[in-house]
Parts: C-alpha cells; structure tokens; sequence
C-alpha cells in the first residue's frame, strides 16, 4: 500500500467546464416530446424498445405453437411461418437489445455516472430517438403492408430475399431495409454522442480507470456499433439497389419459377461478408453493456469490490478488437478455403480467453462477498450460469468439423437464444430492478421481482435444454412441420409440445413485470436517493428523480473508483466516488 | 474483405495507442484523492465540435472501406468486364481539389482574422464543390449514353453507387458549408475576431471534412481509373 496518494481533504471548487450551456427546454412538447434532456430520451428509447419487443414475444408464441402443434392455428402457413422468424429475429436484436442497451442504458447512466450535465451534442441526441421511433414505425407498417413483412430470414441472404416467391417479396422486404437503414442512421447519431460525452463529458478526478465498468462496456460497444453498422447499411444499400432498379450486386444469374431472370453477374456471399462482418460484432454489442451492468451489480449486491478491475476492462477492450475478426464461423456452411476455416475457428475460440477471465472474475468478486438476493442479484447471478451455458455450445460450433452437421439444426438456434437472448434479457431485467429508484424515486415490489425472476430463468432453462437435444437429433430449423420423418424421434414432438407450454407460461409472466413496472410507478415503496447503498455517481444526486441538470450548482468531483465497497477501517460499508478522502492523522 | 479488416486494424492501432496514453495501468484501487488534473484540466469545451466530427469521419471512413472492400472483392470474379472512365472525371476531381484548397484559405484568413479572405475562401468552395458535383452528373450522363446504366453491368453499378454515396456526403457538407457562409456575412466588416463567435470553428470543421471528402475521392478515383490494378495483384498473390 506504499503508492496510496492522498488528495486535498474538503471539497475542491470546481473551475470551468461548467460553462457547456445547458438546453432549458421551454414548453411540455420540448420537455417530454421532443426533449433534450438524456433521460427522457433514455426513458422514449426504452419504452419503445419494449413495446415493441413485446410484439416479437408474440410472435414467437405463434412460432412455438406452429412448432408444437402443426395446423391448429389455420393462418400459420410456411410463409407466414417464414415472416414471424423474420420479424422475430431483426425486431430482437436489433430495436429492442441494441436500442435498450446502448439508446435506453446509455442515454440514462453515462451522463449520470461520468457527472456530466448531459449528452454533448443533445439535440443531436433527441434526433437520433426520433428517427429509431421512425424506423420502428417504417418496420411495423410493414405488417400492414400488402404481402406482409419479409419473410427472408433475419439474415436476409440473397438472392432468395428478394426472389419471387418469397413472402414480402414486394413490401415486405423494402420496407425492412428501408427501416434498417434509419436505424443505423438514428444510431450513429447516438453513438457520436455517447464516445464523445465518455472522451469528453467527465467530470473532474473521474479517470478512465475510475469509470464504473458499465460505461466501459457501453462505450466500446458503441465504439464496435459505430464501426459495424455501415456495413449492414452498405449491404442494405446494395440490396435495396437490386430490388428496385435491379443491379446485380447479390444477384446471379438465376432461374426462378422457370423464368430467366435479368439478373446477371452479382454475388451473393459478398452480402454475407458484409452482413456478419456487421452481424458477429452485433452480438458483442449487446453482450459488452451487458458484462459491464453486471460487473457493478454484483459489486453493488455483494457488498465487495469487483475483482480484477484492470483486467476486466482490458478483456472488454479485447473481446470488443477480436470480435471483428470472426465473423465467417457464420459461414462456415457456406463454404470456404480450409485455411480460412482454420483461421476464423482460431480466433473463435481465442475469444473465448478474455470471456472466462471476464466470467472467473465475477465468481471471484461472489467469493465469501456479503451476497444479497435482490431482484437484481439475482438477474445478475442468471446471467453468469446462462452465459456460461450458451457459451459453452458456442465453442462447439466454432469449430468447423462440429459446425458443419450442427449449423442447419434447432441446435444453433437453442446456443444463441441462451448466450445472446436469454442472457441479456436476464441483465435488461436485472438492470431495470436496479436502477428503477433512481428513474422513478420508488422501489419495484420484490416478491413479484423474484416471482418473475424465478419463473422466467427456469422457464428460459426448460425452453432451451430441450431444445439443444431436439437438434443433436437433427431436427431442422426453419422448417414450420416436421411432418414424419425416419430419423425424428417421437420423444421430440413430445418436447417440442412442453416447451411451447413453457414458453407461453414464461412470456404470461412477463405482464406480471409489466404490472410491477407500472404499479410501482405510483404506489411503490419510497426507496430515498441511494436504497442500495452503492457508490458510483448517479445515486449521489441531489434529487431523485434527477432534475433537470443532475447535478444542482456544482458538479461532483471524483476521489476514487467506483468500487470502494466494505473498505477497512471505513465508517459505513461503501464509500461514494465523491466521498473525498479522510485527512491523514499526523 | 481485406481493405475493411486493414482499415479496422489501423483504427485498432490508433484506439490501442490513445488508450495506452490513458493510465491504462494504473491500480484505481490504491488511488484515493483528485488524480488526472492535467488530463482533465486539457478538456475543454472546444474541441468536443473537432472530436464529434473526427468520430463522424471514421464512421464515414468505415462506409467506404466497406463499398471499396465490396467492389474489390466482385472485383476478383472471373466476368468483371472494366468501365471505360469519362475524361470528365479529370476535370471533376481537379474542381474538388480546388475546392478543398480554397476552404484552406479560407481557414488561413480565419486564423489572420481576414474576414474578406474567409468569405471569398468560403464562396469559392461551394461554387468549385457545385460545379464538382456537376461534372459528376455529366460523367453519369455520358456513361448512361453509353449503355452502362443496365442491370447486367456490375462496374457501372459500382460506379454509380460510390460516386453516389460520395456525392451524397458532399452535398451534406454543402448545407454545413451553407450555414458558415451565412454566419461569415452576418459578422459585420470590420470587426474583431473575437466577436466572430464560432465562425472560425466552422470554418475548421468544414475545411476537415472537406479534405477527408477529397482524400475518399482521390482514393476511389485511382480504383475507377485501375492504377492500382498491379497493386492488388501484388497483394491477391500475397494472400494466397
């Protein structure tokens, strides 16, 4: 301990860097609709992406019921069948993980926990919410559309995306691409703002080193989106080119319906470069915030430092470069030279280092901890054994030889609901019940938080295991019946039929969230400024609710790391970033 | 998909090398009191405008490594039959150098406090940028003539699309080149610079992204043109 420095004691004033003007917003419509202020865009960005994650829970109900019991809903056909994994898939991943994580998370915690005012450029800001709540608009006119929403698959591989008898060939598709692309538009607008408030934005003592690892993990996978989503736009471009004026980007020269088409010369695995070089970071992009919320959630909950501070943000900075090294392990069933396989499984499973120090770590900060069973421990605690698990499978699939029998079945489909669905959910869920009282001044009820937390991990756990079995036994994806097949047991129809009981049960319960979300709102228990006694800066507002400006006359000034949880010797058992330090006794 | 990873990888070094400079090993930990004043002390309000726009230009940047890594990769394929290039192409990218060169100045009488020299500067560039943009429809124009602008050609798509792309991000310049020429004519004549207000920023920031608009279109120019066939041969044998 010979290198502790200690500081000035007492307040320091702070000087300048106050004088970013600050937007007043000066009517109802510019102070709740088109506000400026980061958390009112942060509370629009998530109310949107719920509400519209909750239509791609729908419609999974309606994929589990067509899976489970063939033909007794009449108006699944395949097609149909086709459009509900689409829309499933893009409405998933896209506007409600990355929207939540990065519009809803980010907008919400950087300023406050970096002691910054605001964004830096919050008109900008308030644009880039606006135009997601048009691209959400533009995806679901396409339900309404002639035809329907596309049904080519979330990947949207070319050149059956755009063939004829795909479903949404006409609409469908050109409204998919067109909202994608206002997305990535309305979300670099963000981003801009988010790494330049995290490079710029900080307060006074609050280092790199200091900030809480959520804003480590949100700032690089904005940096990771920032990079990767032009190349969804450009092949969104493309596409869109070849739909309407019929270029030959993707597009060979093919016979469909036995008709020449005029296509002629364009390739299509130059869309699936493009795609999953956007596509493999986008999985980091929501599991990156993800990691960082976790990491100060167990702190917090288990009333210890986080273990390996350093090493936790070098390994988000690792996965973050090594993620856009790997993304053809998508098409390993595409086909590729064998040395290109070999390279693209190394850095795969090379992946896989920095993502168990990350996950070791965690354990290590549980180890003989002070563990609280709050709602949002116990989110935080599903994440790590669910991460565990669909990580497990996806060094399976890494692998080319295993990849190759494995990559068309429901297999696939159970390894990344676990790592990429399940497991964000679980920390989106973990998150909301943590920080909750400081957006709203009120606890969530914790019966109906563990209710919900029970129900939902189980449930996620009897939906997925099963499902990683039905496709060793090499049922298919994509496919809307199996009808009778030789190689199929009968004890996967069996199990397919329990866990759509499981899944309709599971996503019922998520009203009773919806219910405790609203319900709290007005009658929950009062929870004061700080109700988990944590130490990072947005639980040290003046007000909660934050006002307007968050921070009063002056800003805070940071003294320490946003860890200091149980230090020896200490009055209480935490000790807030802005707690300046005890003079030394003489 | 070499181009984007090459580009992604110099990012890299630059990301690694800030972040390096950035106490990357300090131990938080031990650190208790007020650390990083110097660093801290170097924010100001300022440069956020400069760092919005550098960000800005390296997601621009990654848009067009991606179509250049597009185009190379279609390319590679064995019916790639190569566009003949329009001299006025020549002429186009003379105006755009020309016009990067007189935002140059432009931002050199702004830093001598020549309100004249900025606005003369400023009216130069969007006429040259304008008149760029012209010649870019006439090499459309001759191209489409020609039979190019068919479904079946993937050079002239390519063509249109990055020109297009390019010229779409200059046009959005244009509006931001607008709103400085119209703040350079409400500063009164005569005054000092330091009641321009932000006129000088401006000025910068037009003229960055000016440069960076010129520096993507002298590199997809020289792949238009094929100068740099051998290079990609050179690295196509490297490669395999």
């Amino acid at each position: 301990m010979a290198d502790v420095t200690h500081g000035v004691a007492g307040p320091v004033p702070t000087v300048g860097h106050d004088d970013v003007e600050l937007y007043h917003p000066k009517s109802w419509i510019t102070k709740y609709v088109f506000s400026q202020d980061a958390k009112v865009i942060a509370i629009q960005y998530s109310a949107t992406a719920l509400a519209i994650g909750l239509v791609a829970l729908v419609l999974s109900w309606l994929m589990r019921m067509q899976l489970a019991f063939p033909g007794l809903l009449s108006f699944i056909d395949a097609n149909y069948y086709y459009q509900l994994i689409t829309m499933h898939g893009m409405i998933m991943v896209i506007y409600l993980l990355t929207a939540l994580f990065l519009g809803g998370f980010g907008n919400y915690l950087i300023p406050l926990m970096l002691g910054a005012r605001d964004m830096v450029f919050p008109y900008v800001n308030m644009l880039s919410f606006w135009i997601y709540f048009l691209a959400v608009l533009v995806l679901v006119a396409g339900f309404f559309a002639p035809g329907g929403p596309t049904g080519a698959g979330w990947t949207l591989y070319p050149p059956q995306a755009i063939l004829a008898n795909t479903a949404g060939q006409e609409w469908g598709i050109v409204i998919m691409l067109v909202s994608l692309m206002l997305f990535i538009i309305g979300f670099t607008m963000g981003g801009l703002n988010y790494v330049v408030t995290v490079l710029q934005g900080r307060t006074r003592g609050m280092t790199l080193m200091r900030m809480p690892l959520t804003i480590w993990g949100i700032f690089t996978a904005t940096v990771m989106a920032l990079l990767a989503f032009p190349a969804l736009f450009v092949g969104a471009v493309m596409m869109l080119l070849d739909r309407l004026i019929g270029t030959s980007f993707f597009m060979p020269s093919i016979i469909a319906m036995g008709e020449r088409l005029a296509y002629k010369g364009g390739s299509p695995i130059l869309f699936q470069h493009l795609f999953w070089f956007f596509g493999h970071p986008e999985v980091y992009i929501v599991a990156l915030p993800a990691f960082g919320i976790v990491s100060d959630l167990i702190s917090t909950h288990a009333r210890k430092n986080i273990f390996g501070y350093r090493m936790m943000v070098w390994a988000l900075v690792a996965i973050g470069a090594l993620s856009f090294v790997v993304w053809a392990h998508h098409m390993y069933v595409s086909g590729m030279h064998p040395a290109f396989g070999f390279f693209f499984a190394t850095t795969t499973l090379i992946i896989a280092i920095p993502t168990a120090l990350k996950v070791y770590n965690w354990i290590l900060t549980l180890w003989r901890g002070d563990i609280h069973l709050t709602p949002p421990m116990l989110f935080a605690l599903g994440f790590i054994v669910t991460f565990v698990n669909g990580g497990l499978t996806g060094l399976f699939l890494g692998n080319v030889v295993v990849d190759v029998p494995l990559s068309d079945t429901m297999f696939v489909v159970a390894h990344f609901h676990m790592v990429m669905g399940v497991a964000p959910i679980l920390v989106v869920f973990g998150a909301i019940y943590h920080w909750y009282p400081k957006i709203t001044g009120r606890m969530l009820d914790d019966t109906l938080g563990k209710l919900h937390f029970w129900v939902t991990f189980l449930g996620a756990y009897a939906i997925f295991f099963p499902m990683h079995y039905i496709g060793l036994m090499g049922v298919p994806r994509r496919y809307p019946e199996m009808g009778t097949m030789a190689f199929v047991p009968p004890s996967t129809v069996t199990l397919n039929i329990f866990i759509t009981v499981v899944a309709l049960i599971v996503g019922a319960v998520q009203l009773i969230f919806l219910f405790n979300l609203i319900w709290s709102l007005k009658r929950g228990r009062p929870s004061g400024g700080n109700p988990w006694r944590a130490t990072t800066l947005e639980w040290q507002t003046p007000q909660t609710p934050p006002a307007h400006g968050n921070w009063g006359k002056e800003l805070p000034v940071v003294y320490r790391w946003a860890y200091d949880y149980s230090v020896p010797g200490a009055a209480q058992d935490f000790l807030p970033q802005n707690q300046p330090p005890e003079p030394r006794a003489a | 998909m070499v181009v984007i990873v090459t580009f992604m990888v110099v990012m890299a070094g630059f990301a690694g090398w800030w972040l390096l400079r950035q106490g990357l090993t300090a131990k938080p930990w031990l650190e208790v009191g007020v650390v990083g004043e110097a660093e801290w002390a170097s924010l100001s309000p300022r440069p956020i405008a400069k760092i919005g726009l550098a960000a800005f230009l390296v997601v621009a940047g990654s848009l067009f490594a991606l179509l250049v890594s597009a185009y190379f990769m279609r390319r590679g394929m064995s019916d790639w039959r190569p566009l003949p290039m329009p001299t006025v192409l020549w002429f186009s990218t003379g105006l755009l150098a020309l016009s990067s060169i007189a935002l140059q100045t432009s931002v050199v009488a702004a830093r001598r406090g020549e309100l004249d020299g900025v606005r003369s500067g400023l009216l130069a560039t969007g006429v040259s940028a304008l008149a760029f943009l012209a010649g870019q429809l006439l090499a459309w124009r001759e191209l489409g003539a020609a039979g190019y602008f068919t479904a079946a050609n993937p050079a002239g798509a390519f063509f249109y699309l990055v020109t297009a792309i390019h010229g779409l991000h200059l046009l959005g310049g244009l509006v931001a080149l607008g709103r400085t020429t119209a703040r350079a004519f409400a500063v009164p004549m005569g005054s000092a610079p330091a009641g321009w207000g932000r006129l000088r920023l401006s000025v910068e920031l037009c003229a960055t992204y000016w440069h960076f608009l010129l520096l993507v279109w002298l590199v997809l120019f020289a792949l238009l043109m094929r100068w740099t066939d051998d290079l990609i041969e050179i690295c196509r044998a490297l490669l395999t």
